[in-house]
């Protein structure tokens, strides 16, 4: 990192590159966001990496004005370790859709939670494959019709930040496109954050699947189905902050109530520091119609990273036995000579 | 020992003393069940040959299953060693003794000894059960078919019984010590000193004294046991070859290969990054670099090949020399992470040890089958350079000839190294370090004038530029690039410039590259042509029809992308052409498709090295009959 402060604008990280969504695509305003957020890290350009898979998020990587690789389909998380295990001094991101990252990349994508690599991965959740012109992806809703689902699709789908607590991903958060102000706030956790960071991003897709979180953006309906997530606050939500979301303790489940009800509930504070990853995974199943849409962080926990840990055991060998030479190497072992 | 103690005058000096017998090689192969030490056993015997300064090749045969059920046909392991006073090119083709642990080894390994052989075998484990899992009604101690060999039966399971009676160790462990016992005969047999295993028992079992006391105590009960027992009117002599003076050391092919991973990046004094899935016959690359970390290799077992091809595509773009190695089936899982590199250019090495397949195959057996996917298997045009060690030790210095091609052209390189060449073991004449030459690996760093695809006029090479360098932000993608600029382009000639850039780039190596070189005459007579582990064979065979007078030659192509640019000429200056392959003719296929020559195959697909004699004989089918051709100078 360099020591001198850095400033850079948000005109620094647009690229020249001519930008290729259609028109009304939420990927727009995500990299609005994230050039804005950018400048603010104090983190010099030439420092930054933005790594994608295959599909329209994935473009994203060209119209930034940092170092950028457009990979191949679902393994930006692989490439993007490599990466970071070889260049530690870098900030490395990674840029997802739902297809990408949980369908084809699943297993790319839990293995480096798992990990906890210093990754900062935005999965941007249309619920669709845009780039193939909208078939079903893992994360549509039961029922959908596509072009490949035209009497609707039979599996259920993945709840992308349980599967990332199952993980026991160290961070994990979840915005919506437009929620501008949320969204940049989210950018900055998660650059802050040390090990590898999961946030989903709520983002439409005009095109394939129109609408699909409508009522999380909704002037009207917004209070009703967003669920605002703050350290040490209560679940509550509503035009007046009169709902509330409570933990039934007898059966370890949460349910939508009324503040102030006597209805056998109670209202739990929430904690994203929480070295147990079971409240935020009952959080992150919450969803419409019968709950709101948490948004915010769930879960942020420190842990050494893989990276750091890798090097230490190399580190240790170093100092156990030396940092070793060509002539070690290859005349080290159980050797003869013949003279 | 009973029949020791029962000879007449036990005492010392009265006893006869066996002749000793000088020979040139001999070929011993162990063969065993999987829990009967086989591989250690051969690994033992074979340091003994070398520090005995002999020349050695060593073929490990083992199954995939690390225990199929005790005493099954299916769990039988073997080790197969040659030693001699003389240059060896192989394993050998027929051991000249057989030691065989149980019925089931002697089943499937009897038809390799030749009538005369030594077979020399633990009576004690021909018991019914045993039997009956080989599928013999009858013993075969007992039912002359043994006739025609030179038995030597004994029952190493008492033997090692009543060595260790009062150790300590249960009857199982006890039983665990009969390999060191059989070694211990046969360092007798072959007049090797016991200090040096000794030693080395101590040192491999020094977490557990009682074990090592006990492999101690039968290894040298064995030995005295060949002195005493009176069951050999011979020991043997092989004098030590006449080696290259210097330091040397005993090597696997996949010893070397990681050694030679390491080596590189000491050369080149930049980092090393190895990802791998472990896979048989591949892995032990991956533990060997484990236990080199310190030397700057991050090692990384990734999730999956596909993961452990990107993760090294990654560590490249940063900057790492990076190696990710796999057998067949993960080939297959990486091609689109290749195909990913060649459209970066950036460099990659991959190594494919190769196995028997399709499919899962046979994991543990040799085969050349993957040229072609190599070459072809991966979406539209998608070239790589490939090269292929011939022996063990080559494939250090292949190993980091792949690192020099690839950083210095930009481009992926395959290695392709074969289960006989990575378990293989031969003595290594350790290169005098001053002979290696340092690799300059070239990272772009001024901004002036930098464009992603700027090109190296002579390579082709784009630049390394790595982030984290100020002024080089760019982006790179596997869609088609404009060349130069790196912008994203669908411009059809662009397209169709860059397919033969990319193309040309790999083409142009061949210009860096030193003429091949033929063994025998320069021209006429049969050539014989190939390439990878096979060497061995193919050289010996040669050697063996040369010293009857007839013109054979030998190529052996250690660069098979691109070719030597001598290739051609020398396939023309012979009146034949005979190309031997460990799989269905791929390499035949190219070289007639590219020089239009008649070139004949000699193919073998039964997961077992070529023998020296199947090669000897199928050349002989091409030579003139009756006429033995005159050696032209
Ligand atoms: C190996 C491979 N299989 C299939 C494809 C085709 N493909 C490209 S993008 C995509 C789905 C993208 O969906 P998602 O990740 O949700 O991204 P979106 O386009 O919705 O942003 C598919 C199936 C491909 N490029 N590579
Ligand atoms: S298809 Fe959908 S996701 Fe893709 S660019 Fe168009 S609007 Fe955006
Ligand atoms: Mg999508």
């Amino acid at each position: 990192m360099s020591m001198e402060p850095i400033s850079l604008t948000r005109r620094d990280f647009v690229s020249k590159e001519a930008v290729r969504w259609c028109p009304g695509c939420g990927d727009y305003a995500i990299l609005a966001q994230m050039q804005r957020v950018m400048p603010e890290l104090g983190v010099a350009r030439e420092k930054i990496v933005f790594i994608s898979g295959i599909g329209c998020a994935s473009r994203f990587p060209y119209y930034m004005n940092t170092y950028g690789f457009h990979t191949i389909h679902g393994r930006a998380p692989a490439v993007a370790t490599g990466l970071r295990l070889a260049r530690p001094d870098l900030s490395v991101w990674v840029v997802t859709g739902d297809g990408d990252a949980l369908s084809i990349g699943g297993n790319h994508l839990i293995q480096t939670l798992r990990r906890n690599l210093d990754i900062k991965i935005l999965l941007f959740n249309n619920r669709v494959y845009g780039l193939t012109k909208g078939q079903f992806s893992p994360t549509a809703q039961k029922g959908m019709r596509t072009k490949s689902s035209p009497d609707g699709t039979v599996a259920r789908p993945f709840h992308t930040l349980a599967l990332a607590l199952g993980a026991e991903a160290t961070f994990v958060a979840r915005t919506v496109d437009t929620e501008v102000q949320h969204l940049q706030e989210m950018i900055r956790r998660m650059a802050n954050h040390k090990g590898t960071s999961l946030l989903e991003i709520y983002q439409n897709c005009p095109v394939f699947n129109d609408g699909a979180f409508e009522d999380l953006k909704d002037r009207k309906l917004k209070s009703d189905h967003l669920l605002v997530l703050e350290q040490g606050q209560t679940l509550r939500y509503g035009a007046k902050q009169e709902r509330v979301i409570k933990l039934n303790p007898m059966e370890a489940r949460l349910f939508a109530g009324k503040v102030g009800e006597d209805d056998g509930g109670v209202e739990v504070v929430h904690n994203e520091r929480a070295a147990d990853p079971t409240l935020a995974t009952l959080l992150s199943r919450l969803e419409g119609p019968e709950f709101p849409t948490p948004i915010g962080v769930l879960r942020a926990v420190e842990e050494p990273t893989f990276e750091e840990q890798t090097h230490a055991l190399a580190e240790a060998q170093r100092t156990r036995l030396g940092k070793g030479s060509l002539g070690e190497l290859l005349f080290g072992g159980e050797r003869w000579d013949v003279s | 020992m009973e029949r020791a103690s029962n000879s007449e005058g036990a005492g010392s000096g009265s006893k006869p003393v066996p002749a000793v017998e000088e020979l040139e090689s001999v070929v011993i192969r162990f063969v065993g069940d999987s829990g009967d030490g086989m591989q250690l056993t051969g690994a033992e015997f074979t340091r003994a040959a070398a520090l005995g300064g002999n020349d050695l090749a060593t073929y490990p045969d083992f199954p995939a299953e690390i225990r199929a059920p005790a005493g099954s046909l299916a769990g039988v392991s073997g080790f197969q060693l040659q030693f001699a006073s003389g240059a060896i090119f192989t394993a050998g083709d027929a051991p000249d003794v057989l030691v065989v642990m149980n019925p089931a080894a002697l089943k499937t390994n009897l038809a390799a000894l030749e009538p005369g052989g030594m077979l020399l075998l633990d009576a004690g484990a021909f018991k019914p059960k045993n039997l009956e899992l080989a599928g013999y009604e009858q013993s075969p101690l007992d039912d002359g078919s043994l006739a025609n060999y030179r038995l030597v039966s004994v029952d190493f399971s008492k033997q090692v019984a009543t060595a260790l009676q009062g150790s300590g160790l249960s009857t199982k462990e006890v039983q665990r010590t009969r390999n060191f016992f059989v070694l211990g005969l046969l360092f007798w047999l072959y007049q090797r000193p016991t200090k040096p295993e000794i030693d080395a028992i101590r040192r491999r079992f020094v977490r557990r004294a009682e074990i090592a006391d006990a492999n101690i105590k039968v290894f040298e009960i064995g030995y005295h046991f060949g002195e005493t027992a009176e069951l050999f009117q011979t020991r043997y002599r092989v004098p030590s070859a006449k080696l290259a003076k210097g330091h040397y050391r005993n090597v696997t092919g996949n010893e070397a290969t990681a050694l030679g991973i390491v080596a590189a990046g000491q050369l080149a004094g930049r980092p090393v990054f190895y990802a791998s899935y472990p896979i048989t016959p591949a892995s032990e690359i991956l533990h060997n670099l484990a236990g080199l970390v310190r030397y700057g290799v991050t090692v990384f077992q990734a999730e999956d090949e596909i993961a452990a091809v990107t993760s090294a595509i990654g560590a490249s773009f940063g900057g790492s020399i990076a190696v990710t190695g796999t057998s067949g089936p993960g080939f297959v899982l990486k091609q689109e992470g290749i195909g990913l590199a060649v459209a970066t250019e950036l460099p990659l090495v991959i190594i494919n040890v190769q196995r028997a397949g399709p499919s899962t195959g046979m994991p543990t057996k040799p085969e050349q089958a993957d040229l072609l996917l190599t070459l072809f298997g991966r979406n539209s045009e998608s070239p790589v350079a490939v090269l292929a060690p011939a022996t063990p030790v080559e494939c250090f210095e292949m190993t980091i000839e792949a690192v020099r091609l690839a950083t210095e052209h930009m481009c992926p390189v395959v290695l392709l190294s074969d289960g006989s060449l990575a378990n293989g073991s031969e003595p290594w004449l350790l290169p005098d370090l001053a002979e290696l030459k340092p690799m300059r690996l070239v990272y772009r760093t001024d901004p002036e004038g930098f464009a992603p695809y700027l090109r190296n006029p002579e390579t082709l090479a784009r630049p390394w530029a790595l982030p984290g360098t100020p002024g080089l932000e760019h982006r790179i993608g596997g869609l088609e690039k404009e060349d130069v600029s790196g912008s994203v382009s669908y411009d059809p000639i662009n397209h169709e410039h860059m397919v033969r850039t990319r193309q040309a780039k790999v083409d142009r190596i061949a210009r860096g590259l030193p003429p091949a070189e033929v063994f025998g005459g320069e021209e006429g007579g049969l050539l014989l042509v190939g390439w990878g582990g096979t060497y061995g064979a193919l050289h010996e065979a040669t050697r063996t029809l040369r010293a009857e007078g007839c013109a054979v030659s030998h190529l052996h192509l250690r660069y098979l992308n691109p070719l030597q640019s001598n290739v051609g000429e020398i396939l023309k200056a012979f009146e034949q052409v005979l190309v031997a392959e460990l799989n269905c003719g791929q390499l035949s296929m190219l070289l007639r498709d590219r020089f239009l020559v008649d070139a004949k195959r000699l193919n073998k697909v039964q997961g077992q090295p070529f023998q020296v004699r199947e090669i000897v004989s199928a050349a002989r089918a091409l030579l003139p009959k009756g006429v033995l051709r005159e050696l032209r100078a």
